[in-house]
């Protein structure tokens, strides 16, 4: 059965360095309330709720569940949750609506870093044997990937100050950023990498609704029709890849359906300059593209919302007429690892 | 608004792994001071060596010695080690492919400064003096200049092969437990149990979450409830927990507290482990100091009706 599937709505917080005064459901609430007033919708309309976020981020076991107060979850509902990036929970409601067991799903996703220290927090993530009990930290893994592509001649720093410092300016516009303007290109994080090339660090939550078919158009004037999705992986042992490079973001491209026309807007989810340019490469996006609109990662990067918020930011040009054919790009792990391509559209005007 | 609750929250653990056959030469070959790699169906070398191929998913069992000498292929200055890390002293983090191996693997370069580093770099591993067949038996790396350094002869064969490690891990937060929890505790101080009515099916939550798991709204009435309640359901507890100074066994229950539409849970005390039952009427023990209950004990009233709180079990 092929359904079409598309992005109605999408809503994200602020992103705010800390967010001491709210538990994970008092933030996500509002966010959850704004994106079902834009369609209209009472959480006991929704067919399917899929939900990304991380326990290690929370420091406590099925953190989760307690996120799903905010959503009405009594009586029971249809529910799943990945303990990822919420990117990858929409790649599940969409899975499911196309069952047709559901007409509609909500998506969600939140991170609240500023309880721990992300750095040490991600370490976590890393394969236990060999890597994770040298407390390898995410910047260190990332200036490992910018020192190789500055080797091999793709970047050099000016380059990479320019991509944070692009995005910085550019979210100017976006009030849900939490770096917006001139930002000092700062020290070195960890060398090739300044502050200016890595990601502030945020809480924040987004969610989108998805709608399948008919109930799409009748929830939104001009639906981001979801043309393809893929997700792919890279192998874990960083030093098996060229970390210049990213196969698994140009195959899930690929399966995607995003070189068969051009795309007009991109959504990166790069949380590092240097990642950019790996992935403008793997992608093949040239000046003709526009990327990262909204600020990007550099400006504001929720752990665990900031792939989903590249989807709703891609999508909601889309609504607003902005965008005809959109990219939107998530990652999870070092040197992106794992990478996510959505390729949205809207109807001709 | 009063200010919002904030702890420490220290999260540790020391996950034991047990290794596979490759892991298990990889890391016991470490503690004998010899690298092992493991060479793919195509003929290549991974060091460190995987049990699959991460190209064709073919099992991988040949092992191979490889030098402890390489070839920086990546890295990156670190100026602020952090903890765990494996040198306290400014250090590089490098990616190295040892002479005989076609992959890189990831460690620690000990280098007077930036400078001093660069891609294409010769190394050598300095091996820890205390090895125990783990990723750290190798110290970190450090400059060398020469060509590649002769091999043991030695294989898979050790006596006393290593079946798992320990990774040990500590993560530290601050925990704050947002708005509606922090007025929850903050009352609970005064020795009073104050929960949160939503305000669109009227139901009173205890503890509040500021949240109505019911209507997805949120809360923010604030309605005192109890102090007494019905025991809706309960445990016996047979087993003592460690650090815990209660005898076993005892008795944990629901509780609904007078005018509470959620149950909370707590312990009962004062009276028998066995006649502990549902509808039983209690109260809380305060003891001097206390931020909470100590526990709940009977109010000597009749038991309620099952009517009166069968909608909260
Ligand atoms: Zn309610």
């Amino acid at each position: 059965m092929t359904r079409d599937i598309a992005v109605v709505a999408f809503a994200q917080t602020d992103v705010l360095r800390t967010t001491d005064e709210l538990s994970e459901v008092e933030m996500l609430m509002p966010v959850l309330h704004s994106v079902l007033d834009r369609t209209g919708l009472k959480t006991a309309d929704i067919g399917f709720t899929c939900s990304g976020s991380s326990d290690y981020l929370a420091g406590r076991a099925f953190s989760f569940t307690l996120a799903l107060d905010g959503v009405g979850a009594w009586p029971p509902i249809a529910e799943s949750h990945v303990e990822m990036d919420g990117a990858w929970a929409l790649y599940e409601a969409w899975t499911k609506l196309l069952t047709g067991d559901a007409d509609t799903a909500l998506v969600y996703s939140y991170g609240k870093s500023s309880g721990g220290s992300l750095r040490d927090v991600l370490t976590r993530q890393l394969d236990p044997y060999y890597v994770a009990p040298l407390w390898p930290d995410s910047v260190a893994l990332a200036a490992l990937q910018a020192q190789a592509l500055i080797d091999a001649g793709d970047t050099d720093e000016s380059a990479l100050a320019a991509i944070g410092a692009r995005s910085r300016r550019v979210a100017t516009l976006n009030s849900h950023a939490q770096l917006r303007g001139s930002v000092p290109q700062g020290d070195y994080v960890v060398r090739p990498l300044r502050t200016g090339d890595c990601p502030p660090v945020g809480d924040g939550a987004a969610a989108v609704i998805l709608a399948a078919g008919e109930r799409a158009r009748e929830l939104c004037s001009r639906p981001a029709w979801i043309r393809g999705i893929d997700h792919r992986i890279e192998a874990h042992t960083l030093g098996v890849r060229d970390l210049t490079d990213s196969p698994s973001t140009r195959l899930a491209a690929e399966r995607a359906g995003a070189f068969e026309r051009p795309v007009d807007t991109a959504e990166l989810h790069a949380p590092f300059s240097a990642q950019e340019v790996v992935l403008r490469k793997a992608l093949r996006l040239d000046d003709s593209v526009r990327v990262n609109l909204s600020g990007g990662a550099l400006a504001a990067n929720p752990m665990m919302a900031a792939g989903l918020v590249r989807v709703g930011e891609a999508a909601a040009r889309i609504h607003r007429g902005e965008s005809d054919r959109a990219l939107a790009h998530a990652t999870s792990g070092p040197c992106l690892q794992q990478n996510l391509v959505a390729v949205l559209e809207g109807e001709p005007r | 608004m009063p200010e919002i609750l904030k702890a420490p929250l220290v999260v540790e653990f020391p996950f034991t792994r047990s290794l596979g056959p490759v892991q298990s030469a990889f890391l016991t070959g470490l503690r004998e001071r010899v690298v092992l790699g493991v060479t793919t169906t195509d003929g290549r070398t991974l060091v460190p060596p995987v049990e699959y191929d991460p190209v064709t998913a073919d099992d991988l069992r040949d092992l191979v010695e490889v030098a402890p000498t390489g070839t920086v292929t990546t890295w990156a200055w670190n100026h602020a080690p952090r903890r765990g890390q494996p040198l306290t002293t400014p250090f590089a983090w490098v990616l190295v492919r040892l002479d005989g191996a076609d992959t890189a693997l990831l460690h620690a370069l000990d280098a007077p400064g930036p400078d001093a580093v660069h891609t294409g770099l010769r190394v050598r591993i300095r091996w820890a003096e205390e090895r125990t067949g783990a990723i750290t038996d190798i110290a970190c790396f450090e400059p060398y200049d020469g060509g590649p350094a002769r091999l043991t002869g030695s294989t898979d064969e050790f006596a006393d092969p290593v079946g798992g490690i320990v990774a040990t891990a500590r993560l530290d937060y601050t925990y704050s437990p947002g708005r509606a929890q922090t007025a929850y505790i903050n009352s609970l101080a005064d020795r009073r149990t104050v929960g949160e009515r939503c305000p669109s099916c009227r139901k009173v939550y205890v503890p509040p979450r500021g949240a109505c798991p019911t209507c997805g709204v949120p809360t923010a009435e604030q309605v005192e409830v109890g102090p007494r309640g019905t025991v809706t359901t309960f445990c016996i507890v047979n087993i003592k927990a460690r650090n815990l100074d209660i005898e076993v066994p005892y008795v944990y229950a629901h509780i609904a507290l007078d005018g509470a539409d959620l149950a909370l849970h707590a312990r009962i005390g004062g009276i028998p482990y066995d006649q502990v039952r549902m509808g039983l009427r209690v109260e809380p023990v305060w003891t001097d100091g206390a931020r909470y209950p100590d526990h709940y004990r009977p109010t000597g009233e009749p038991d309620a009706d099952y009517d009166a709180y069968k909608e909260l079990l």
